[in-house]
């Protein structure tokens, strides 16, 4: 269907607007429009069955009883239509705790980064004072270092402070591994902004902080709200510091609380692991659908410059 | 002006709070790591000074040198991968789809924001050869082929990995490409036509060299993430078979955690911080002496 779509938008594009590499027609750049339609609709048709296929293959076989799975072709529909896989999924792989252990660890830390992060990129980026460089190329290294390096100092810390039963770790260090990228998109972003803006606004009698507020937040809020995507996927999506802080089955976020769920009964409910895995990927298709386009332009923004 | 924007006390306010997570919970850890590479033992049982016998294990364990070269050849198959596949991609968005790509762009793109775990466990079932063959094997039997025990052996289970990890990430990298594709100006590309190249040369002599730039940015970042590839190895294989697609960052956690050794585990992590710096180094200079030039 949407392969039929794409072909008849292009259709007509092509329709409205010469080829440019036909001699007579010299308008829209177009390398390739030249090569013959069909591989092109050949190509996207093999992308789409790629990308799409087996999350189909997914959806299908998270349907079907165990015996089903071992003994029928896995791409045959169910026969027998299984929806209590999910609910035996919800059951036993305690989604329910997984979820609101990861919304725990995620949401205040994704507070922390924009509101640590927004202020320390005005700083560096605004504010005039020396050894400014020198903060900046500091928190740049960040970015580059791995968790590897940090992961065996901060589990002797809160060992030491009997942190290790609870999410504040995770709280703790995915507020301070988000801070490098963060600060460094939002610096991306106040440079962006005429420096006379805050000027005017000092004129006018506010102080510097209150610009920051009242100008400068307002002023990078969709930014803001691109950073935090970008983050919310990165933490959300991390699994070596879950399960080095979090392996306790009662504290397992959702990645942590999937793999356990894949190790115990894997090898035998295949439904209601298919079944939890169409759980955790439904959850994150709604929200994609919703801010698709904020997420791809975040995630590159943010990674073309680090 | 001058004296309010550089208002110490506002910087203090602003800056501070930030700097100081970042240099508690960053940079004091990734000193204190130093420190461990010299001594033995764990947070459990304590410490013991170890002198340079972590860095002399390191030169000489054959797991170092085999998870080593898993890496470099994970991220080196990886990186091809994915910055050729996404170039393509973003070829087939800019040239051929054109305004017509958003929906094929949404769609490839979202394994990128699926967890890792998810798509793991996804590819260990659509890979697998028991109890009952997984979707790959029965499409090979279909085709009068023979099943293969994809996760049992070495080799394969590396093809595998990178199977699953470029289907993961191309979306990404094709919408990043794409990105930089959309900056090249379109009476470059015009002109170029006017004066007579067609479909290849127009290809490889006007949009290859002006897309440069956005490749090296594309070749830094996947070296420097698959340098540190974890989650995906660790959810699928576990490491395995035996140790064969073991990469360094699985490696130090196994020793940390699994050999309870906290100054091998912070010397292999050394390794891989070093392994990071000298690649971003290395490209980048090399990138800068090619624009240059």
């Amino acid at each position: 269907m949407t392969t039929t779509q794409a072909e008849s938008l292009s259709q007509s594009e092509n329709l409205s607007r010469p080829n440019p590499f036909t001699s007579t027609a010299p308008k829209r750049r177009s390398p390739f429009s030249a090569l013959r339609r069909v591989p092109v609709f050949l190509t996207i048709a093999v992308l789409l069955v790629i990308e799409i296929y087996p999350l189909l293959w997914l959806v299908m076989n998270s349907l079907k009883s165990s015996t089903e799975f071992l003994n029928t072709p896995s791409w045959a529909l169910p026969q027998e239509w299984r929806f209590d896989n999910y609910a035996i999924a919800w059951e036993t792989g305690m989604l329910a705790t997984t979820i609101r252990n990861s919304a725990i660890a995620t949401i205040p830390s994704l507070i922390m980064i924009i509101i640590l992060g927004v202020a320390a990129g005005f700083a560096l980026e605004v504010m005039v004072f020396k050894g400014r460089g020198g903060v900046l190329l500091l928190i740049l290294a960040g970015i580059m270092i791995p968790a590897q390096m940090v992961l065996l100092p901060l589990f002797t810390i809160f060992f030491q402070v009997r942190l290790t039963g609870s999410l504040w770790p995770l709280i703790i260090i995915y507020t301070a591994h988000g801070l490098p990228l963060t600060i460094f998109m939002m610096a991306t972003y106040f440079r962006a902004i005429p420096r006379e803006v805050f000027e005017a606004s000092t004129i006018d009698g506010a102080t510097i902080l209150r610009s920051f507020w009242s100008i400068g937040f307002p002023m990078v809020r969709n930014a803001v709200l691109t950073v935090a995507l970008v983050q919310f996927f990165l933490i959300w999506n991390d699994l070596l510091i879950a399960i080095t802080f979090a392996s306790s089955r009662s504290l397992n976020t959702i990645q942590a609380g999937l793999l356990n769920f894949s190790g115990e009964y894997g090898a035998t409910d295949y439904g209601p692991l298919f079944a939890a895995i169409c759980i955790t990927v439904g959850g994150i298709l709604v929200l994609y659908l919703f801010l698709n386009q904020r997420i791809m332009k975040g995630l590159t923004a943010g990674s073309v410059k680090g | 002006m001058k004296s309010v924007l550089g208002d110490r006390k506002a910087i203090a306010i602003l800056l501070g709070p930030a700097l100081l997570v970042y240099t508690l919970f960053m940079l004091v850890p990734v000193v204190w790591s130093f420190g461990y590479t010299f001594v033995r033992g764990n947070a459990l049982e304590g410490f013991r000074f170890a002198g340079l016998a972590n860095f002399t294990r390191l030169f000489t364990d054959p797991d170092v040198i085999e998870a080593f070269g898993f890496t470099l050849k994970y991220a080196v198959l990886m990186t091809v991968g994915q910055v050729v596949l996404g170039y393509g991609l973003a070829l087939l968005y800019t040239f051929v789809l054109r305004r017509s790509s958003a929906i094929i762009r949404t769609l490839v793109f979202f394994p990128v924001v699926v967890p890792t775990v998810a798509i793991a466990i996804l590819y260990q079932k659509l890979f697998q050869s028991a109890p009952r063959d997984g979707l790959v094997n029965e499409l090979l039997v279909n085709v009068g082929l023979s099943g293969v025990d994809w996760l049992g052996s070495g080799n394969t289970a590396f093809l595998v990995i990178v199977i699953m990890d470029v289907w993961r990430s191309m979306g990404f990298y094709g919408v990043l490409i794409f990105a930089g594709l959309l900056d090249i100006p379109e009476d470059i590309i015009e002109s170029a036509r006017i004066d007579g190249a067609r479909q290849w040369s127009l290809f490889r002599h006007i949009v290859l060299p002006l897309s440069l730039p956005i490749l090296f940015s594309s070749i830094i970042f996947s070296i420097n993430g698959t340098i540190k590839v974890f989650d995906s190895v660790f959810a699928l294989t576990g490491g395995g078979p035996g140790n064969d697609t073991t990469p360094l960052t699985l490696y130090m956690y196994r020793t940390a955690f699994a050999f309870s050794d906290y100054g091998y585990g912070s010397t292999i992590a050394l390794l891989l911080t070093i392994m990071c710096l000298v690649v971003t180094l290395f490209i980048f200079r090399s990138s800068r002496r090619d624009v240059t030039a």
